[in-house]
């Protein structure tokens, strides 16, 4: 067969793609339904704010901030409730974490931050390894791992009159997040972590501790959610306890405030979850906050220009 | 033979071309919304909407996806799907209605001509009859659609507590299609 008229009869047949031929009085109501029902399978629909913000209360959720997006967080606890009156029940003491975070992409996220507690600097990458959707691809859960480097600054003395070594001084973490967004009222998540020291103040203490932690964010109207979470140790230091916390997500706007209870001190996994000091049933209860500000460093392709 | 079976087909389609009626189609057209009631900028694109226009009876359709919106803030955006359009409940905007004035719209000759639209639009699960300008552009056979126009969060039942304050009452649309 002639070759070029067959390539001439495909460009005709592109050029009226177009232009779409259709018969006389169709009704372009019905057309659309059905081809939205058809473009409803092909769509794959991801679900979003299955938390409201990065964090729980103190550690990591599902959530990154968008990609080109700069948050400023600071975050506050003050002192235990039963310090009592003489203390304002522990409004005199706070401690501080200021912390940057950044997203990189869509998927990964980064951050930095330093405590006043224990003069801490912490460093931290999180990335979405699956997505909750429904649709074409229907996904369950959203998976995320997140990984990062604590060094205490403080200077300790090792018991010989030196110092620590900077290498003694520095913990790492490694938490895979799941999550399942139920509803628009409810969601859960599920964080197995491990934790390793370089350093551990006991020969019979191990380098490496597991916990699990759970999150929960309900969602009571508009602007208000419930959070809490538990970390609960599998193997702990002698002395230390489970944290537990209770707060509430108001969002202002552009951004979010986190109010909350804990018995926590620190705002850096090793604090939080295996060097914790406090309990509840002590009345050690700490009320704290987390501010985030958000500023748009790179725009999305759609506002640039 | 075969050549002549084609060439007849050939001319079949370029028959239907020119005198049957058009469908005019795209799934890129941009729609973005302002909403600034203050300092803070509330603005979002959403450059997936599916428009389709019949060139004779003037027969116009839009649909988007509520979470194809784009803000420059995530936050914004995860506010905006879940807090104020509800888009797990409501996933989709549409407005089906007609070109009045089709007649005066002459598609095979180039120029901008004024185009009345009327219809019903579908925001946040709530019908409302609307009637609004728009311009037509035919410019060396590519017809661009383009109209603004205002709608009252209020009348779509859209409610939430910066309503008023951070956010304007009325949002300002903008629809830019290509076909």
């Amino acid at each position: 067969m002639n070759i070029k008229l067959i390539v001439f009869l495909v460009m005709i047949f592109c050029a009226s793609i177009g232009n779409l031929v259709i018969a006389q009085g169709t009704d372009l109501f019905k057309l659309q339904e059905e081809e939205d029902k058809k473009a409803e399978k092909e769509k794959i629909d991801y679900t979003n704010a299955i938390f409201k913000t990065t964090r729980v209360v103190n550690g990591h959720s599902i959530e990154n901030v968008g990609a080109g997006i700069l948050d400023f967080k600071v975050n506050h606890r003050f002192g235990t409730l039963n310090s009592g009156g003489y203390n304002l029940w522990g409004l005199d003491q706070a401690t501080m974490r200021l912390g940057l975070d950044y997203g990189l992409s869509k998927r990964l996220m980064i951050g930095i931050g330093r405590s006043t507690f224990q003069k801490q600097y912490d460093g931290f990458i999180k990335y979405k390894l699956l997505r909750q959707s429904t649709g074409k691809k229907i996904m369950p859960i959203s998976l995320s791992y997140a990984g990062g480097l604590i060094l205490k600054g403080i200077n300790q003395d090792d018991g010989t009159g030196n110092k620590y070594k900077y290498s003694d001084r520095i913990s790492y973490y490694h938490q895979l997040l799941f999550a399942h967004k139920f509803n628009d009222y409810f969601s859960l998540q599920l964080s197995p972590t491990v934790m390793h020291y370089n350093s551990v103040n006991l020969a019979s203490e191990s380098n490496d501790l597991g916990s699990l932690g759970i999150g929960a964010r309900i969602r009571l109207s508009k602007r208000v959610n419930l959070t809490t979470e538990y970390f609960h140790q599998f193997s702990n230091f002698e002395g230390y306890y489970n944290t537990l916390s209770l707060g509430v997500d108001i969002e202002t706007g552009g951004h979010v405030f986190q109010l909350h209870c804990t018995n926590a001190t620190g705002m850096t996994e090793r604090t939080f979850i295996h060097e914790n000091t406090g309990r509840w049933s002590n009345g050690d209860i700490r009320f704290g906050f987390n501010i985030s500000r958000v500023f748009t460093i790179k725009k999305p392709k759609e506002f640039r220009g | 033979m075969m050549k002549k079976i084609l060439g007849g087909l050939v001319c079949l389609l370029l028959f239907f071309n020119t005198y049957s009626q058009k469908l005019l189609n795209t799934r890129t057209c941009a729609i973005n919304f302002t909403a600034s009631g203050g300092a803070e900028k509330i603005a979002a694109i959403n450059n997936e909407v599916d428009c389709k226009l019949v060139d004779n009876s003037g027969q116009l359709v839009f649909t988007l996806l509520i979470k194809g919106f784009r803000f420059e803030n995530q936050l914004m955006e995860d506010h905006f799907n879940e807090n104020y359009m509800e888009s797990t409940k409501y996933p989709k905007a549409l407005f089906k209605g007609y070109i009045t004035n089709i007649t005066r719209i002459n598609f095979s000759k180039d120029g901008t001509y004024e185009a009345e639209a009327e219809g019903t639009l579908t925001i946040h699960g709530v019908v409302q009859k609307v009637k609004t300008m728009g311009t037509i552009t035919v410019a060396g056979g590519n017809v661009t659609l383009k109209s603004n126009f205002k709608v009252k969060l209020k009348d779509y039942k859209i409610s939430g507590s910066y309503i008023g304050d951070k956010i304007a009452p009325e949002a300002s649309i903008a629809v830019n299609c290509k076909f």
